[in-house]
């Protein structure tokens, strides 16, 4: 018996496709043509071949940025995470208050990026800011986030504390909610301590919460660009230069076309790479509890 | 040791949970408390454990007032509906944990531990965790936690209620058993009638957070002082009817016939009568049955019995009738009553006259 094909399912499929390719592939591909040639304007290109991808993956200021970024996403989750816990289990279970706290701790995660940037930018100014003048002629420290580094960085870290362990909050405190009231009751009957029962009823039962936000807080972190963009620019010098600042002082500062193709493929490769490695890790646990 | 409950009664914003509970619960008692949902099992059983302070009355246990001392100063272990269990901790881990508490030596944790993993058949599971379990073998955890704390009172809040009929049962055999040993007071709460009869021991009934009468099991079912307790216990629910009677004669429902059976010798008046679902028979039998006529409302067939649902005037009744009848829907269905099964409650709902329990009655 002969068996009709019918091929009209494919036209259901093309919008998906003609979307995927705008707003994937072609970009994406336009990005890889760069990063294999070479070109002295008026459109003429010459074949590169793996040479940009060389020159960044050896470059000191590829490494550097890279071990920034590394670095500021280590701190963030070391601060966030346990801090975003510990603001969980201290907010009320129930009663009034909880409305009030929820929405308090949403109200970062409400304002833009950009509007958060030019908060601590003007927060931290030593001369008019609140905190800069405050830890200036209060404190007497001499304090300047445009002068000093480890000020720079301090002053990120913080603004990212400040905008984002919210989102920790949130999530660690809807993973409490879901615990039975027995739980604790049992744990009272049993006289358990608070620290045994944030070890054995509470931290397990936040395992996968934590899981999604750890992962959330990391890829976001290790893409940041537009507050410390604002803030501090990339510097003192290029103190605070994480990989996206470095990509777009390559791509629009220099117009190194080339160089930031090849930076940008690497980049996406790194978040690809890590973030597969976290869902391994993931439903590998995920099967383990099961 | 004994656990003693004078006038206790728990008011949450304005809304009473427990209406003045006294209740005195002996030494290696089993005690259970028979009610439907939100009747107050659960807020009765926080106050004994001490979880819940009392708004009013007193919790004596041995002699010492003990209302208002934290759980943590009582000796009490409670089991729940939820397999409440440590999740990250081995099964071996979870029954040492009220041990390790309490700081036991190494070698009587050990003990002890073997020991309640074999009587509730876990041994063979020491080394895994909780969820590498079936849900049987998961209360079985919690019960062998409960039951190596060797506590004064174990409260047990529907503790089967989760499971399979088939481990229902075989766990329900095994516990009184379990903890009779250990000299606890036992206190198993439980929305089902036939559990707590299989359970035997006592039994509170509660009705809106009052206890309505507690004495022994079989007792308590076969002479419910009240209107109320005979509905709590009662799986389907006991039947109701109002009746006249008036000089040796009694009006039930469009019949008039001589008062026989429970409602002989009773002054003239205003009765309810209450007969189970087994006593409204579909077919004559009994010599002196009341013929009545009820419309057929729903019925519901199990296989070897059906559950026949019908109204008559304005009372909704049940009957239970042993293999498969299907009544027409809406049809009228004739029913007898045997007046040797009334229960008769006068107009206040109190108890005035029981059957006589039967000699090896079916």
């Amino acid at each position: 018996m002969d068996k009709k094909y019918d091929n009209r399912a494919w036209f259901m499929v093309l919008p998906v496709v003609l979307l995927v390719a705008f707003s994937a592939l072609v970009p994406l591909m336009t990005v890889v043509n760069y990063s294999v040639q070479d070109t002295f304007g008026n459109n003429v290109f010459f074949w590169a071949g793996t040479d940009w991808f060389e020159d960044v993956l050896l470059s000191d200021r590829f490494h550097d940025a890279l071990w920034r970024q590394f670095l500021f996403s280590g701190i963030i989750l070391a601060i966030e995470v346990p801090l975003g816990i510990a603001v969980a289990l201290a907010m009320p279970r129930k009663g009034w208050l909880v409305p009030v706290c929820l929405v308090t701790m949403a109200l970062p995660l409400l304002i833009p990026w950009n509007v958060v940037g030019t908060i601590w930018q003007v927060f931290a100014r030593p001369d008019i800011g609140l905190l800069g003048y405050f830890l200036n002629n209060v404190l007497g420290m001499s304090f300047n986030y445009t002068l000093n580094p480890l000020h720079a960085w301090i002053t990120v870290i913080v603004m990212d504390v400040w905008h984002w362990t919210s989102l920790v909050v949130l999530l660690c405190y809807a993973g409490l909610q879901s615990i039975p009231d027995a739980y604790y009751q049992a744990a009272r009957i049993d006289g358990a301590s608070k620290w045994a029962i944030f070890r054995h009823i509470q931290l397990p039962k936040l395992h996968r919460v934590l899981l999604i936000a750890v992962l959330l807080r990391f890829m976001d972190s290790f893409m940041i660009y537009t507050e410390p963009f604002v803030v501090t620019g990339g510097g003192p010098g290029s103190a605070t230069t994480f990989l996206s600042i470095d990509l777009v002082k390559m791509a629009i500062g220099q117009f190194d076309l080339g160089r930031a193709a090849a930076f940008s493929i690497v980049y996406f490769l790194i978040i690809l790479l890590v973030s597969w490695a976290f869902y391994t890790v993931m439903t590998g646990k995920t099967k383990d509890s099961q | 040791m004994t656990l003693e409950l004078h006038n206790v009664s728990k008011v949450v914003r304005g809304e009473t949970h427990i209406r003045d509970v006294s209740l005195r619960l002996e030494r290696g008692s089993l005690n259970v408390l028979l009610g439907p949902t939100l009747s107050g099992k659960t807020s009765l059983m926080r106050l004994m454990a001490g979880l819940d302070e009392p708004t009013s009355g007193r919790v004596i246990m041995d002699g010492t007032d003990v209302t208002g001392w934290p759980v943590r100063k009582r000796s009490v272990a409670m089991v729940y509906q939820q397999f409440i269990n440590y999740p990250t901790l081995s099964v071996w881990e979870n029954i040492a944990s009220p041990l390790k508490v309490a700081g036991r030596p190494k070698d009587e944790i050990e003990r002890k531990v073997a020991e309640a993993a074999k009587l509730l058949r876990i041994d063979k599971m020491l080394d895994r965790t909780p969820l590498e379990l079936s849900g049987g073998q998961q209360q079985r955890t919690a019960l062998a936690r409960a039951l190596v704390k060797g506590a004064d009172l174990v409260l047990l809040d529907e503790p089967l209620a989760n499971l399979d009929y088939k481990l229902r049962e075989e766990l329900r055999e095994e516990l009184p058993r379990l903890f009779a040993e250990t000299g606890s007071i036992l206190v198993y709460a439980t929305t089902e009638p036939a559990e707590a009869l299989l359970l035997g021991g006592h039994t509170a009934t509660l009705h809106e957070g009052a206890v309505t009468q507690f004495g022994p099991t079989l007792d308590v079912y076969r002479r419910p002082h009240d209107r109320r307790t005979a509905q709590v216990f009662s799986d389907p629910p006991m039947n109701f009817l109002d009746i006249e009677l008036k000089g040796g004669m009694a009006w039930i429902g469009e019949a008039v016939v001589p008062a026989a059976g429970s409602l002989h010798g009773l002054a003239d008046g205003g009765y309810t009568i209450g007969f189970r679902p087994n006593h409204l028979a579909l077919k004559a039998g009994r010599p002196h049955a009341v013929e009545l006529e009820a419309v057929v409302a729903v019925t519901e067939i199990t296989g070897s019995e059906s559950f026949v649902h019908m109204d008559y005037a304005g009372c909704r009744w049940v009957a239970l009738a042993h293999g498969v009848h299907e009544p027409e829907i809406d049809a009228p269905v004739r029913v007898w009553l045997d007046p040797e099964r009334f229960f008769v409650f006068d107009r206040a709902g109190d108890l005035v006259a029981a059957p006589e329990p039967r000699a090896a009655a079916a």
